[in-house]
């Protein structure tokens, strides 16, 4: 159990820079979900953590202690990787005591321990198998014991459950979670999955392009984002993204669309007409008698809820998430977009206020 | 998933399987079942005439201190052989393994002494430590090491060992790198990450994930030194000094040819048959079982 400090963490490769100085305080106990499209840079970020790659500059510290120059072995870490890496020759048993027998402890003391995760991952049964006699969700288990039984200072999960079929992948996350809760080891997980994320992590890294786009709870990575981009990478259907102009000296925007909409919390700054980017998530558009007319191009009925994608004047795409039964393709419904539920975005795509 | 075909015909298959049992059968078993018969024969000294004379040549061949010299020879070139090869492949190919830099070129160059000729590379290796116009051979004479393998026989073992074995290294070189390129990068990085140091890492990961490949270039290079390093040895010392590099696949040459020794000849020949088919159902019953994981 340790704090994780990341502080001005870049990587090059050759020309090309694949981190920009990331920053990341992590507290003892933490799980840290850091999440982005692949290219972002965060399995990077992982492997710098775990000292399978070296930083170009800055500094990482495990518990105040400058690890950089440090290799793996020396990191006190555990780490889970995509494709379990677990060790084809060795039984369960094998795989899971060979980071004690490193580490010199006696034979009963690693018994104890082994047998001990094995009885929390429910893979006591398993000790004597090989790897390949092992499905998919019991490899997971045997990876997961193996970073256990060490009883680490830091966990790393690098896209641990993506091998999984979509069942499994739930029962694994739960599992996972509960475990880290109860272990309280702190925990570094990189998935590019935004539900994942949003489950798992106590705050999220959300990445882009190198950089820590957002670093915050899950709520609020969700409620406020940082960026448009951060905007629509969570949430699932993505947030619309309505072109609009700022008007009201400030405190309303005008849509292309049409309307104008006045802030429901407060001003911005900034001269009238200057264009803004509006953010509306799908499952906060309703439906009302004297709303803005979507011409329903596809339909995606859910059960208990309809995705409905469309075009409002304009021209502009617009995806609502509605407690309605399906409505036909080309027909028109009035919608209307409360602005308490707007994020107003400046050109640049950063958050403005609220 | 195979797909099984059926034939309506007997005509196709055979036509389809007749190139291959032609040379199975021209080049493999009519030798073999002479090699068998004559093994039973005794030709008179001027080989007018021939009679049966049952397993006495075995008994003769097996009784023969100079064929048990040949065969203590063998088992001295072909173990020594093998694991020179099999030692500096590996690391080489581990090397080459980590080299990022040149390391197509690095591979290129590791793997042309295969492309050479027995004959050829053991010609190499003559001009390189002949006692007089040899590089080496020069070399070691001026430092005071009295070198002369047409002389000592233990120098003229140790150079067909080693020209026999450098053939080798290429063969060996292409599978252990091919195995040491199919163990995953993850493994290697979770071993590090439980604490294992590179030496230790080779010991408990790399090494045992070779082991199947290892287990294969083994019985391979076996056979090699057992049959295919006449060539180089009877370019480099005719199986002198007296029977110092005389191997068992050389004696029967020695025997058969210039000696004029047919019964012999024969019979040894047999008895290396019998030898390689054991080597080759102790590689099919090992590799078929082992070589997954």
């Amino acid at each position: 159990m340790a704090t994780l400090t990341l502080s001005a963490v870049r990587k090059q490769f050759g020309s090309t820079q694949v981190l920009h100085g990331i920053d990341l305080d992590v507290a003892d106990g933490e799980m840290i979900v850091v999440v982005g499209a692949s290219g972002c840079g965060k399995s990077t970020l992982l492997r710098i953590v775990a000292g399978l790659e070296t930083p170009s500059s800055g500094i990482v510290r495990i518990d105040g202690r400058d690890v950089t120059a440090l290799e793996p072995a020396d990191r006190d870490i555990a780490m889970v990787f995509q494709n379990y890496a677990l060790y084809p020759h060795m039984s369960v048993f094998e795989n899971m005591a060979y980071g004690l027998k490193i580490r010199g402890q006696a034979m009963p003391e690693i018994k104890r321990r082994v047998a001990e995760a094995a009885e929390m991952l429910e893979i006591g049964p398993l000790l004597d198998r090989k790897p390949r006699q092992l499905s998919g969700g019991q490899r997971q288990r045997v990876a997961m014991g193996r970073a256990v039984v060490r009883e680490p200072k830091l966990f790393l999960f690098d896209e641990p459950l993506s091998n999984l079929d979509a069942k499994l992948r739930v029962q694994m996350r739960a599992e996972i979670r509960r475990l880290q809760k109860r272990l309280g080891v702190t925990s570094l997980f990189v998935t590019h999955d935004q539900v994942e994320a949003m489950t798992l992590g106590d705050r999220l890294v959300v990445m882009h392009a190198g950089r820590a786009a957002q670093v915050a709870s899950p709520m609020e990575v969700w409620g406020r984002p940082a960026d448009t981009y951060v905007a629509g990478f969570i949430g699932s259907p993505a947030m619309n993204f309505l072109q609009a102009t700022l008007a009201g000296g400030g405190t309303a925007a005008t849509l292309k669309a049409g309307p104008t909409i006045a802030f429901a919390d407060g001003a911005r700054p900034g001269a009238d007409g200057t264009p803004l980017t509006i953010g509306i998530r799908p499952e906060h558009v309703t439906v009302s008698p004297d709303g803005l007319p979507l011409t329903v191009d596809l339909v995606e009925p859910l059960g208990s809820e309809t995705v409905i994608h469309g075009r409002l004047p304009g021209n502009e795409v617009l995806v609502a998430r509605l407690p309605i039964a399906a409505s036909d393709i080309g027909a028109v419904l009035p919608l209307t977009l409360p602005a308490s539920a707007f994020h107003v975005f400046d050109a640049a795509g950063v958050r403005m206020g609220g | 998933m195979r797909k099984k075909v059926i034939f309506k015909g007997i005509a196709l298959p055979w036509l389809l399987l007749l190139p291959q049992l032609v040379i199975t059968g021209v080049f493999f078993f009519w030798p073999a079942g002479q090699a068998i018969y004559g093994s039973f024969l005794r030709e008179d000294a001027f080989g007018l005439s021939r009679e049966f004379v049952g397993l006495e040549n075995f008994r003769d061949v097996l009784a023969d201190p100079n064929y048990l010299a040949a065969g203590w020879n063998t088992v001295v070139f072909s173990s020594s052989v093998a694991i020179g090869a099999l030692g500096v492949a590996l690391f080489l190919a581990v090397q080459a393994d980590k080299a990022i830099r040149g390391a197509d070129a690095y591979k290129t160059m590791l793997i042309w002494p295969y492309a050479v000729a027995p004959a050829v590379a053991a010609v190499l290796w003559l001009f390189m430590f002949h006692p007089q116009i040899g590089l080496f051979g020069k070399a070691l004479n001026g430092i005071g090491i009295r070198w002369d393998y047409k002389v000592n026989g233990d120098q003229a073992m140790l150079l067909v060992i080693m020209a026999a074995a450098w053939k080798q290294v290429s063969y060996n070189f292409i599978f252990f790198l091919a195995g040491l390129q199919s163990i995953p990068r993850a493994v290697l990085e979770a071993a590090a990450i439980d604490g294992a140091r590179p030496v230790r890492r080779f010991w408990t990961i790399i090494f045992p994930l070779l082991a199947p490949t290892s287990f294969f270039l083994l019985v391979v290079n076996i056979v090699y030194a057992f049959f295919d390093t006449f060539g180089t040895i009877h370019a480099l010392t005719q199986g002198g000094p007296g029977q110092a590099t005389s191997t068992l696949i050389y004696k029967v040459y020695v025997d058969g040819v210039q000696n004029l020794n047919f019964g012999a000849s024969a019979a040894q020949s047999v008895i290396l048959m019998a030898i390689v088919v054991a080597l080759t159902a102790v590689q099919f019953r090992f590799v078929e079982r082992k070589v997954h994981y």
